[in-house]
């Protein structure tokens, strides 16, 4: 197992490598390089152009020398925890995403999570109950949520609970507790407003695992181990839970690698409705500003994060299925 | 023959087309789906003239004017052909917001194939000839007008107009990659195998709206709206094309060691012959689902775009650049019509979903 994991660990880096490469060529996409972006915009606001600065910004990125030399000292600069410098907040890149990543990844996962909650029992109820008007209502329901564009949804929760509920939702606090130190009473703020978020993406993703499970199960319930158990006479719901749920859920982990960019990717968008302290509504305006250094290194985070979360779906499947362990990986 | 045996008779000799058909049409969201996409194709191609309105005219006497009634009784509660009223514009002098009063005795009818707005359909002839509309001064929006005072309705028909080509257009692109990447991978395996199969799995990696914003956030501001469109289109489709690939490498690997392929090589058939005329059309029917469900993800990913103000621009007006506008929580509280583009969304993404799941279950008849 433990040479399982270490191959796995050593197969991520070329990919990692490949994905830093595509971050560093989404910086140095706009016209001109991002000093030119900066001295112009202190030019706009009157401010004098201190020339010791860019030589020394001009030093750490190498901005005249060739491409992949600038890559390699960007590259080198990240491995060593050094992201550049945002210009647009004037801080180092690194102080700005810390706290804002780890909220992208506490939302992520508790909407992986509610989907996996709502999904399983609909799913299971939708084959075992195969084209019975709750099968159909309960789908229509799903595809509805994948319907709907999740900044939509997030307008309209955001409109009803002022309207009718008298309650503000935007953000992940309330404003006495934004600037506030953890505390038990912090996380419990953070928790209240943590569930509109993860309904909205939630909603969105549920039906294809709804789609999934209950074609799996339709599957599985037509195998001959099923009757074999139902002459023995176990009773249907512990039949049905026991054996063909069990090998009809499996997707739900060796899929986690795709699943994870896709809630990103709903998260930044509804993030930026709801104006959520995650990475969605910084990495718009670091776009729309051009502060690429900024919007790099987040890109390269996002996508780091789902090469962890494969391996990590790739370890629990190991650890859930023998036979992937010892080599035989066909067909996954 | 009784009529069980006609039965068998008819299904034995039925065509894979028709069998196919006969199990689609059990699927009964699929078939509604079906006429809900081909209905809202039939639209926006016609849109010129169905619109009763240019989009981008404006009517200043009519701005955020509310949907308007259309009524079959007149004031004695006599039936009579479907008429609007004409509106006076009226402040408000508490909110200062201004409301529409309908004027109960102005009655103007609904009329069909009137001159309107003149337009060049397709670029092709001109014409000012419109579906539907009403005399002066009074005005028929059905879904209202925006803060310029432009019909929502005839907005809606250009705007599903450009986001269905979208997707039409981003579909196509990644099918052309998909096909040949996942081909190449697929059919030759070895060492390209390898490196596509890499670049799929990064592509795969990056969480695609980030990576959208990311690439359109740096096209250059001064494009023109078309060359806007098409870079959008080519950002949308590189996405798009993983899946295609992967699933065209997973058919030709399962494809390529069958027997008629080792038939065909050996009647001395190229490679080209073999992949075009002998594995592609045995699974054709798993390529049309998979562009089926790609389109609506495109559609989705052109909006949220569009929403964000790094997509599409005005004057080129797509479903997305229309829910900008209703983008903040005055419009909802107080002109909610100006979401009513997002229930064509919603009818679009829906309806190729149901179709895609649909055709799914269908393309196999053979299995049981």
């Amino acid at each position: 197992m433990l040479a399982y994991i270490a191959r796995r660990i050593l197969m991520m880096i070329p990919t990692l490598i490949a994905i830093s490469i595509i971050s560093f060529a989404i910086i140095q996409l706009p016209p001109g390089d991002f000093l030119t972006t900066y001295v112009a915009q202190l030019s706009v606001s009157g401010e004098a152009v201190d020339q010791a600065e860019l030589e020394s910004l001009n030093e750490r990125f190498g901005l005249d020398q060739p491409v992949y030399i600038q890559y390699l000292k960007w590259a080198w600069n990240f491995i060593r925890g050094d992201f550049g410098h945002s210009f647009e907040w004037n801080k180092p890149v690194s102080e700005l995403i810390g706290e804002r990543l780890a909220m992208t990844v506490t939302i992520s996962t508790l909407t992986l999570l509610f989907t996996w909650a709502v999904a399983v029992p609909i799913g299971i109820y939708s084959a075992v109950r195969q084209y019975s008007w709750m099968d159909y209502f309960l789908t229509v329901i799903g595809f509805i949520g994948l319907a709907t564009p999740n900044f939509l949804f997030a307008l309209v929760l955001l409109w009803f609970s002022y309207a009718y509920l008298g309650m503000s939702i935007g953000g992940l606090f309330s404003p006495q507790f934004a600037e506030a130190p953890w505390g038990m009473a912090k996380i419990w703020d953070l928790l209240k407003h943590l569930w509109i978020p993860v309904l909205i993406v939630g909603t969105a993703h549920t039906a294809k695992f709804i789609r999934i499970i209950r074609g799996n199960l339709l599957d599985e319930l037509k195998k001959p181990y099923v009757t074999t158990a139902r002459a023995k006479g176990l009773s249907e719901t512990r039949l049905i839970l026991k054996y063909p749920v069990r090998v009809a859920i499996n997707p739900l982990v060796s899929t986690i690698g795709w699943t994870l960019p896709e809630l990103i990717s709903g998260i930044a968008i509804t993030a930026v409705v709801l104006n959520l302290p995650t990475t969605g509504p910084l990495l718009l305006s670091a776009l729309l500003s051009q502060d690429m250094q900024l919007a790099g290194t987040f890109i390269m985070f996002l996508s780091t994060l789902t090469v962890v979360g494969t391996l990590v779906s790739d370890i629990l499947l190991a650890w859930v299925d023998p036979r992937i362990r010892f080599g035989a990986r066909e067909g996954l | 023959m009784n009529p069980e045996q006609e039965r068998a008779e008819k299904y034995l000799n039925a065509s894979t087309r028709q069998l196919v058909w006969w199990r689609y049409k059990k699927h009964t969201l699929a078939v509604i789906g079906l006429v809900l996409i081909g209905g809202l194709y039939f639209c926006s191609f016609f849109c010129e003239f169905l619109a009763p309105y240019d989009k981008d005219s404006r009517h200043f006497e009519f701005i955020y004017c509310a949907p308007s009634k259309v009524h079959i009784f007149d004031n004695e509660g006599r039936l009579r052909r479907p008429f609007v009223r004409a509106v006076n514009m009226d402040l408000d002098l508490v909110t200062q917001q201004i409301r529409y009063v309908e004027l109960p005795d102005e009655i103007y009818p609904i009329r069909f194939l009137v001159r309107g707005d003149p337009y060049v359909f397709w670029g092709l002839w001109k014409s000012d000839l419109h579906l539907f509309g009403t005399d002066c001064p009074a005005r028929i929006f059905l879904f209202g007008t925006d803060r310029m005072g432009r019909d929502m309705f005839s907005r809606c028909l250009y705007g599903s107009r450009i986001s269905l080509s979208i997707g039409m257009v981003g579909v196509f692109l990644s099918l052309v990659l998909g096909l040949v990447l996942g081909g190449i991978s697929g059919y030759y395996g070895g060492w390209p195998d390898g490196i596509i199969q890499r670049v799929v799995e990064v592509i795969r990696c990056f969480p695609s709206i980030p990576l959208w914003m990311g690439l359109s956030a740096s096209m250059p501001p001064h494009w023109p709206a078309l060359k806007v469109y098409f870079a959008i289109t080519i950002i949308l489709s590189l996405i798009g094309w993983t899946d295609l690939a992967r699933m065209v490498r997973g058919k030709l690997i399962s494809l390529r060691e069958e027997e008629f392929v080792l038939a065909a090589r050996f009647a001395g058939a190229g490679h080209a012959r073999i992949i075009f005329r002998h594995l592609l059309p045995s699974f054709t029917s798993h390529i049309i689902v998979s562009v089926t469900l790609a389109i609506p993800h495109m559609i989705l990913g052109e909006t949220a775009l569009s929403f964000l103000g790094i997509g599409l621009r005005p004057p080129i007006t797509s479903l997305g650049v229309l829910l900008k506008e209703g983008q903040n929580i005055t419009t909802i509280a107080l002109y909610p019509w100006l979401l009513i583009p997002v229930s064509f969304v919603i009818m679009i993404v829906l309806a190729f979903n149901f179709v895609g799941d649909g055709l799914r279950d269908a393309v196999d008849p053979y299995s049981r």
